[in-house]
């Protein structure tokens, strides 16, 4: 299988700060790839590279087989970028944005992009100074599908749209991935990333600290179970892979690591089960997992 | 009524830390400002000491001065005519009043419009911030700046060994022009939606009043002198008498504004201007399709607003061209002035190079917030877009550039033109002063380019400095200014590209110096535009 992009070792320093610190990323050609991370973790410095807007201090990245830095030209006729931050000039309409940015990239469908202002409900008369911060990100993201990239690079791209927007945006997406599309999602929002992505690598301080595809990396999490049992268990709280149990007489709450999942089910089969709910790992908390040292509160959603 | 009052109050609310706030922010600009205004008041008066150390020198001096239109339009008319004190005030007066009005509309625009339209206002404004917050911390800094200068300055003066009363007098004299820019700021701040426009609003009133107070100066028309600002800080007189009364024309004037720019922030959206959004078309224009149609889009506006400024000054300067010469011919001081500035040649056209000295100055200034708007650009992350599609960097920027190479000319060459037909008609020669005063003008063009270059170099070097153009362009005026009053050795003159224009009308139009600074200029770019290539945008 080609790869639409492939980094190895890469590092980037602002000052004395780390950016990053030997990140891989690997995107297969045709896959949505879920680029997952804590803000300030590296996504969008990594975006930049891959954009050739920065240089890498060490590794490499290819990008479409070519060179980001060098052959910029050439790659970005092939690719189109939605920023995490969208910023529109004051005075230029969303409309004359989307086009501008069509033509630059050579040229856009202007049926694909009629359709897509429809289903985004968006007002291309508006200037870019009327715009909120959805509507300015639904600006980029018309203008990003109307291409025909063969490689989408979106940076947080729905992180001010609301949740019916979000839905038109999946969408969009999963189109994407039919046309045989390469897309590159970075993103926090995990229901998003749960949803639309093949893959995902998982990224912290500036390092690659997971990859691969949700179920390579279900293996890694825990499952929650809640049992109602027939008589108190017995030495289950001591099993390996068992996290967090809360037993109340009969009643009983754990979360087990996923491959020690038989060892405690017999356990609690043992005992007699009246009812039992368990609840497979989202990939939330396969992310505060990896993050959980540091502040869990903001990775609520 | 509790509740009221608790309601005015908490749209105040905040707004110390967002003073402190824009304090930091602007920490080096407000330092350079001040520290670059009160060298130009010391050594104003250090040179004139040395210059004009007896009194028959400095009579003669004067003379010269009053007697002579040009200097009267320039400066003002000095109206304490025998002391030391007496010509630094009165140097300091109109030039220095116009430079404090500059300085405190970039400051005041950079704290509210500049940063409502760079959304930094939304984020402060969702903490604890009230609604007329950002505008009092933005005013408030620019009230800042204008005090430290006033006590600067005064400090500055007594040191050189100028009578106390009077140094007071003179830094004070400028918050009068300082504070009502200030204010105007915040009305335009209010009206205009970008920054740029706010400037530009503001800094034309603030050009207008220069101009009012220059032709009711030369012209003996006191009326124009009395409703302007900067004619107010002349009229302080001090070191002869001072009307201190005056000094409260300057807070009074901006209260009003104030108050005004209040009822207007009441009045619109956060991020909206007084004039609500209209729609625009739906899709781009055929020519928007290219870093050159999309600069083109983004710079129009302003070099269209700065010709329009420039006719008006170019005829304003033809307009009183042909009464120069009749006054102070047996001035010799005078003639020496302006052959210092101006060149060798009759009165009438030393004064016109000089004229078109400032002319050149302010289409560089203009070069260089053409060459800035893609530092602009970049930092309010327009840049990237644009660079992930086909778009070269060097493309991108030669779209801009474009506008620094062919808009000063432009702009030069509207001046030149009205000044030529202002002139031509008046006497009578269009055919012969058309040509003369064009040509005058244009000649300042490569002058220009050297100044837009540096801007591109720092640019493309040192992103992060690339404001420092305004201080390199600061530094031309300054050596321009003090230049002669100080005496200061070629060599040191020419620094500035300003020095080796030729000195046109009267002087020698030689080829060598256009092309050399045409070629200065080029080798300055380009090493700006290669270091733009290997740097890291954002």
């Amino acid at each position: 299988m080609t790869k639409a992009i492939c980094a190895s070792g890469l590092v980037k320093t602002f000052g004395r700060t780390r950016a990053l610190d030997g990140l891989d990323l690997t995107v297969r050609s045709g896959e949505v790839h879920g680029f997952l991370g804590p803000n300030g973790a590296g996504k969008s410095t990594t975006i930049r590279i891959l954009l050739g807007l920065l240089r890498a201090d060490a590794g490499t990245a290819r990008l479409l087989g070519g060179d980001p830095w060098r052959d910029v030209t050439t790659l970005h006729r092939r690719l189109a970028y939605v920023p995490g931050d969208v910023v529109l000039w004051p005075n230029l309409t969303g409309g004359e944005v989307i086009d501008l940015l069509g033509r630059l990239r050579g040229g856009h469908d202007p049926q694909r992009k009629a359709e897509l202002l429809e289903r985004f409900e968006l007002d291309p008369k508006k200037k870019g100074r009327a715009y909120s911060k959805g509507n300015r990100q639904k600006v980029a993201l018309v203008a990003a599908f109307a291409s025909d990239a063969e490689l989408l690079i979106l940076d947080e791209p729905t992180s001010g749209l609301d949740p019916l927007m979000e839905e038109v945006f999946q969408r969009c997406v999963e189109e994407e991935r039919e046309r045989g599309r390469t897309v590159l999602l970075s993103s926090h929002i995990l229901s998003e990333v749960e949803a639309l992505c093949d893959r995902v690598s998982i990224i912290r301080r500036g390092r690659t600290v997971e990859s691969g595809t949700l179920a390579e990396l279900r293996h890694l999490t825990r499952t929650s179970i809640t049992a109602e049992l027939a008589s108190p268990p017995d030495g289950l709280t001591a099993l390996p892979g068992v996290h967090d149990p809360d037993v109340q007489g009969t009643r009983v709450r754990l979360e087990v690591d996923t491959d020690k999942l038989d060892e405690v089910l017999r356990h609690l089969t043992q005992a007699g089960v009246r009812s039992l709910t368990s609840t497979p790992p989202t990939l939330e908390q396969l992310f505060l997992r990896h993050y959980e040292d540091e502040a869990p509160a903001g990775m609520s959603r | 009524m509790s509740g009221h009052l608790n309601g005015r109050l908490s749209a105040f609310a905040g707004t110390g830390r967002l003073v402190t706030l824009g304090l930091r922010r602007s920490r080096v600009m407000l330092v350079v400002w001040v520290y670059a205004l009160t060298a130009y008041a010391a050594s104003t008066a250090y040179g004139f000491k040395k210059l004009y150390d007896t009194p028959a020198s400095l009579h003669d001096f004067v003379a010269g001065i009053n007697g002579n239109g040009a200097a009267v339009a320039m400066y003002g008319r000095i109206h304490v005519t025998a002391s030391i004190g007496g010509i630094t005030a009165w140097r300091m007066a109109a030039i220095g009043g116009l430079l404090a009005g500059v300085m405190s509309v970039l400051l005041v625009v950079r704290h509210t419009r500049g940063d409502e339209e760079a959304g930094r206002l939304e984020l402060v404004g969702a903490g604890v911030v009230g609604r007329r917050a950002p505008l009092t911390a933005g005013l408030l800094v620019g009230v800042i700046a204008n005090l430290a200068l006033a006590v600067l300055s005064f400090l500055a003066l007594i040191s050189i060994g100028l009578p106390v009363a009077g140094s007071l007098a003179t830094g004070l004299a400028w918050t009068i022009p300082g504070l009502c820019a200030v204010a105007a700021a915040g009305v335009t701040a209010q009206v205009a939606e970008t920054a740029q426009a706010a400037r530009t609003l503001a800094l034309a009133a603030l050009g207008v009043a220069y101009l009012l107070r220059a032709i009711g100066d030369a012209g003996r028309v006191a009326w124009l002198t009395w409703v302007t600002p900067i004619g107010w800080a002349e009229q302080v007189r001090a070191f002869g008498g001072e009307r201190w009364w005056l000094l409260a024309l300057g807070p009074a004037v901006a209260l009003v504004l104030v108050a005004v720019a209040y009822a207007l922030v009441e009045r619109r959206d956060l991020g909206g201007g007084l004039l609500a959004a209209r729609t625009g078309p739906a899709e781009a224009a055929p020519y928007l399709n290219g870093p050159l149609g999309l600069a083109w889009r983004l710079q129009r506006g302003a070099l269209l607003a700065w010709a329009a400024g420039f006719a008006v000054y170019g005829a304003a300067v033809g307009g009183i061209l042909k009464g120069i010469g009749d006054l102070a011919k047996d001035s010799s001081d005078m003639q020496d002035m302006f052959a210092r500035m101006g060149g060798r040649g009759s009165l009438e056209d030393s004064y016109t190079a000089a004229m078109m000295g400032i002319i050149g100055m302010l289409a560089a200034a203009y070069a260089v917030q053409v060459v800035l708007r893609m530092r602009t650009e970049e930092t309010a992350q327009r840049l990237e877009p644009l660079l992930a599609t086909r778009v070269r960097r060097v493309r991108w920027s030669i779209g801009h550039l474009l506008f620094a190479v062919a808009g000063p000319a432009l702009l030069l060459a509207v001046a030149g033109l009205t000044a030529g037909l202002a002139h031509g008609l008046r006497v009578h020669d269009l055919g012969g002063q058309l040509p003369r005063l064009l040509g005058a003008a244009l000649v300042q063009a490569p002058a220009t380019w050297v100044a837009a270059a540096i801007a591109v170099l720092l640019f493309g070097a040192v992103p992060r400095l690339a404001a420092a153009a305004w201080g390199v362009l600061g530094a031309f005026l300054l050596l321009g200014q003090l230049g002669p009053v100080l005496r200061l050795s070629q060599a040191v003159m020419d620094l500035s590209p300003f020095t080796h224009v030729p000195k046109l009308p009267g002087g020698e139009a030689t080829a060598t110096p256009i092309l050399a600074l045409t070629a200065v200029a080029a080798v300055i770019a380009a090493a700006g535009l290669v270091s733009l290539r290997r740097r890291d945008i954002g």
